[in-house]
């Protein structure tokens, strides 16, 4: 039996940018299983603290305590960044990378490359570059290669921004598809549909702070803080 | 006038009748400049991904110290060679001076920067692109640099070619370490300064289309294989 990764404890975390404390005091227990929901206006601190959580930005005070060693959980968790970075190849090797990365060989690599991307649809243009595919394809290409680490724990910053219905559509079954198989999911969206749609809680951000961490349906009916509120509402929040 | 015809036509009874000292002289032009350039470019090219991707203190000031190495005195590198490979100086023993890999030691002095500097702009950008998701693959460093190099070959191609144009054209530091002897050391440069300094300008102008010919059919070579290869058509 494998240690499970988390829960994951994040005790007083802040990141300060410039003399400006841009997120935190945040304390946070990460655990269960389903989807989170990051909500919160621009600035309001989602992307750092999704790159906190991950370790790709460190904090500047605080602790993030993992129930594994740190190093093992880099190594089960992946990240989708809301460009997606396409690396200078055909879409296969992009999607090979990661493992290519872990030692696994070549051959291997590609096998599985390829079965990854027929599940998030890319079959068709697995032997085309990466840099001519189109945004919703881009994206996919990124969650294939994210997935094919077959990470305990995914993040994911505003993976549908810029998508149209369909694409966002396509993804949206995917996340679906992989949380039913027990990853853990914690992603940012500006769209109330999609964390209607996907959410099992919600986190509301606003100004660095964590405001609430709420299930979903009590999120929309009776939102707990004024300042949810008024953004559930659409108010332009400060 | 007159002159630039002579060459001209000197330069293509040279080619037509396979001239043996021509050819020699041809011959060992690219076989030091292109040891040169592969050596440079071992050196130059993950030098080049290696400064982009590591923040340290005085990082800045190396990059500045290699671009000013850039338009570096061939022929005070030749004297500096010269001084070490001589005799008496501190590689004395190695019996490397007025020998073709003294002309290559030179050549690699004078071209790595350029590589250096060129490799390190064409990688800043790539790497700018490619930081948070090599940093959240825990790629190590030196997967970093292999991948940089690697999707960056295109660009890092251009960094040796310009290498390369460099030191096929360069007469100062191989006229010193080399000293220009026939059947050892000559060029096709280290010739055409001979040439001119005799007087004969038909002979010196034929081998100096001689060798932009065969810079240009070089570079246009090296263009050609690498669009060919899979998977870089970008």
């Amino acid at each position: 039996m494998v240690t499970p990764l988390l829960p994951l404890k994040m005790e007083n975390v802040s990141v300060r940018r410039g003399g400006k404390t841009i997120l935190g005091p945040i304390t946070l227990q990460l655990a269960d299983e389903g989807i989170s929901i990051l909500l919160g206006p621009n600035g309001s601190g989602k992307t750092t603290l999704l790159k906190t959580m991950h370790g790709v930005e460190r904090p500047n005070t605080g602790t993030l305590q993992w129930n594994v060693g740190a190093e093992d959980a880099r190594l089960r968790q992946a990240f989708v960044f809301q460009s997606p970075t396409i690396l200078r190849r055909s879409v296969l090797d992009n999607i090979a990378y990661p493992l290519t990365l872990r030692g696994v060989k070549r051959a291997e690599a590609r096998d599985r490359a390829e079965a990854f991307a027929a599940r998030v649809g890319l079959t068709r243009v697995l032997d085309q570059h990466g840099m001519v595919l189109s945004g919703g394809e881009k994206q996919k290409l990124a969650l294939a290669r994210a997935l094919i680490l077959e990470p305990d724990l995914l993040f994911l910053d505003e993976p549908c921004a810029n998508l149209d219905g369909r694409a966002t559509r396509d993804i949206e079954e995917i996340l679906l598809a992989v949380r039913a198989e027990g990853t853990r999911i914690v992603m940012s969206t500006h769209d109330l549909g999609q964390a209607r749609r996907l959410g099992d809680e919600i986190w509301f951000l606003h100004a660095g702070q964590l405001r609430e961490t709420t299930p979903k349906g009590q999120f929309f009916s009776e939102p707990q803080s004024d300042t949810a509120r008024s953004y559930l509402r659409g108010d332009l929040l400060p | 006038m007159e002159k630039i015809w002579e060459g001209l036509t000197q330069a293509a009874m040279l080619i037509v009748g396979f001239d043996p000292d021509l050819m020699e002289i041809t011959l060992l032009s690219l076989r030091v400049t292109i040891t040169a350039t592969l050596i440079a470019s071992a050196i130059g090219l993950p030098l080049g991904a290696w400064l982009v991707v590591n923040r340290f203190r005085f990082r800045r000031v190396v990059i500045a110290i290699i671009n000013a190495l850039m338009g570096l005195p061939p022929v005070v590198v030749g004297l500096f060679v010269y001084v070490l490979l001589s005799r008496s100086g501190p590689f004395g023993v190695l019996g490397l001076l007025f020998t073709p890999t003294a002309m290559i030691i030179a050549q690699v002095i004078i071209i790595t920067p350029i590589i250096v500097s060129i490799s390190h702009q064409a990688i800043r950008e790539l790497w700018a692109d490619y930081h948070d998701l090599l940093i959240s693959l825990n790629a190590t460093r030196r997967q970093r640099i292999a991948t940089l190099i690697m999707d960056g070959r295109r660009a890092l191609l251009t960094a040796s070619l310009a290498g390369f144009g460099r030191a096929i054209g360069e007469v100062g530091a191989i006229m010193i370490v080399g000293g220009n002897i026939d059947h050892a050391t000559r060029v096709l440069t280290t010739a055409i300064a001979l040439e001119t300094g005799k007087g004969e300008f038909g002979m010196a102008l034929a081998l100096g289309f001689i060798l932009i010919g065969l810079a240009i059919i070089v570079n246009l070579g090296v263009h050609m294989l690498s669009r060919t290869e899979r998977g870089s058509r970008w």
